[in-house]
């Protein structure tokens, strides 16, 4: 048996009144890439996004149910998102790197939590780099701006900003979408490289990209969660016939 | 065929019009310079009028404007991004925002000498400024407050949500993310605003004229509560309440076409302020 990462149990969301997300549990196991599929509008953004509690900024959504980080309730209350946000990173659909140079980029995390030591921010740059396989590419111009870089270029700096404060979990929200083949084919071997040492969890259209990477995949249609299981038995050999038809590509 | 020549009509008068535009501010320019270039020279942008206003420079009013223009901008810049960070990033969006909202947006429209009204009223005797430096300061400042608001608000507009959202998923607070993400991401839209405000207020008369502008000084103003010059008044006691009007009219010309420098040599650091800002950032590709 798995060990649990993240545990989802019966989550309703609404956008004021409408139900966006329908009675979803879910297992996400530890060090495992989980890949979340559906067609759009099926909330899958919308589940990953409930992971680090980025509906905080929305005064129109209302969660219920409850969201396991090991022993960590993450919606409840009490709980300090901010710290929450350290143990999950997030990268998102579009490159969105700050206005700032590339070693500031990779080192804000770690600066805005109290990290100041020149020494120590110099090594987790390069290392984060590194994870990112950026470094060889990068290592000469850490003080440019970091707009000045290509599109996938800029997705693995923004991953290697997420990997420099060491979270536990790591959430991708369509992290290619935005990206050519190439640049997708190199981040795509940076999260099987990335599942080694993180919990990954992807929100992809691409359902090859899907097979590829991901070791479970949660299928979700409207809301609802209709089928979850390991990658290959999804694509060969779906319980569902929802399931079937949209892997077979006959919707999307 | 018919719709080509619609076409091409339609483009013609599109010419037209943008040439209209230019041609008149081309013709004012030409003018002015024509007119008031000859007299302009080191002594008149350094010496003190003399012998009645007939002869001299403009020295104190040049001084008057930079100083009542500075402190209006320090007065309102803070005021102003500190009101826009507000509302754009704080306040609920409500009937009551919206309302403020409107009501800066309409004071954008007061005219000038409403604020300059308000100004002897508020600054020059219920808080006892006297006519100064200081109360032209508030007065001016109040009048280019909106605008500064309003440009800030637009510049925090156009900062991406993502961006936001980058530095909240790292584990920022929001105040973190807009003083170290959506600040720096705005800034060049802010200074672009704050600039353009600036060299509005460095042109207007109406808000200064009864709340620290002096007709004439011997001196410079020692202090923010001494009374200055100004270019904008200097040239419209030049050009209409002058004993000699026809006499100085080409100190006049030459009064205005240092006004319009100086406000265009604002608008010139506004621009490579931004285009600088702006490369600092690589946007420029």
């Amino acid at each position: 048996m798995e060990k649990i990462k993240i545990d989802i149990q019966e989550l309703d969301l609404f956008f004021d009144k409408k139900q966006v997300l329908k009675n979803v549990s879910l297992h996400i196991p530890a060090g495992k890439i989980t890949a979340i599929i559906g067609p759009s509008g099926c909330g899958k953004s919308t589940l990953l996004r409930s992971l680090n509690r980025m509906h905080d900024l929305n005064p129109q959504a209302r969660l219920s149910g409850k969201i396991m980080l090991d022993e960590l309730n993450i919606l409840h209350g009490n709980t300090n998102v901010v710290h929450l946000r350290r143990r999950i990173g997030m990268v998102f659909q579009k490159p969105n790197p700050f206005p700032k140079s590339i070693a500031e980029n990779v080192s804000y995390g770690l600066k805005i939590n109290g990290l100041h030591d020149k020494k120590k921010l110099a090594e987790a740059v390069e290392n984060s780099l590194r994870a990112a396989a950026l470094w060889d590419e990068v290592k000469d111009d850490l003080d440019k701006s970091a707009l000045d870089l290509s599109g996938g270029q800029q997705q693995r700096l923004c991953i290697a900003r997420a990997v420099a404060v060491e979270p536990e979990v790591i959430l991708m929200d369509e992290p290619c979408s935005a990206l050519d083949p190439i640049s997708t084919a190199k981040v795509e071997e940076l999260m099987l490289e990335l599942k080694k040492k993180y919990t990954l969890v992807i929100v992809t259209h691409n359902m090859q990209q899907a097979q590829r990477v991901s070791d479970f995949t949660a299928f979700m249609y409207l809301g609802e969660l209709i089928e979850v299981g390991e990658t290959r038995q999804i694509f060969q050999k779906p319980q569902h016939d929802l399931t079937k038809n949209y892997v077979e590509g006959h919707f999307g | 065929m018919k719709r080509k020549i619609i076409q091409i009509l339609g483009m013609a008068l599109m010419i037209a019009a943008t040439l209209v535009v230019v041609a008149i501010l081309g013709v004012v320019l030409f003018d002015l310079t024509a007119k008031g270039a000859p007299v302009l020279s080191w002594e008149f942008l350094t010496q003190s009028p003399k012998k009645g206003m007939t002869e001299g420079g403009i020295f104190p009013a040049i001084f008057g404007t930079t100083a009542v223009t500075l402190l209006s901008t320090m007065l309102a810049t803070p005021l102003g991004i500190g009101c826009a960070i507000f509302l754009h990033e704080y306040a609920p969006d409500n009937a009551f925002t919206r309302l403020i909202r409107a009501s800066i947006r309409n004071l954008a429209g007061v005219p000038s000498i409403v604020y300059g009204l308000f100004g002897v009223a508020i600054f020059v005797q219920f808080l006892g400024m006297g006519a100064s430096l200081l109360a032209a300061g508030c007065t001016l400042g109040l009048l280019t407050l909106p605008s500064i608001i309003t440009t800030t608000e637009e510049a925090l507009r156009n900062v991406p949500r993502l961006t936001r959202e980058g530095a909240l998923a790292l584990g920022a607070t929001k105040w973190e993310t807009i003083r170290t993400v959506v600040l720096p991401s705005a800034l060049p839209g802010i200074l672009t605003g704050v600039i353009l405000a600036l060299s509005r207020g460095a042109g207007e008369t109406a808000p200064i004229l009864f709340t620290g502008v002096a007709f004439y000084s011997r001196y410079l103003p020692g202090s923010v509560f001494d009374e200055f010059m100004a270019l904008p008044y200097h040239l419209y006691i030049l050009s209409t309440q002058h004993h000699a009007i026809e006499e100085v009219r080409p100190l006049a010309y030459a009064t205005a076409l240092t006004l319009i420098l100086l406000v265009f040599m604002l608008n010139l650091t506004a621009f490579w302020a931004r285009a600088r800002w702006q490369r600092s950032l690589g946007a420029g590709k």
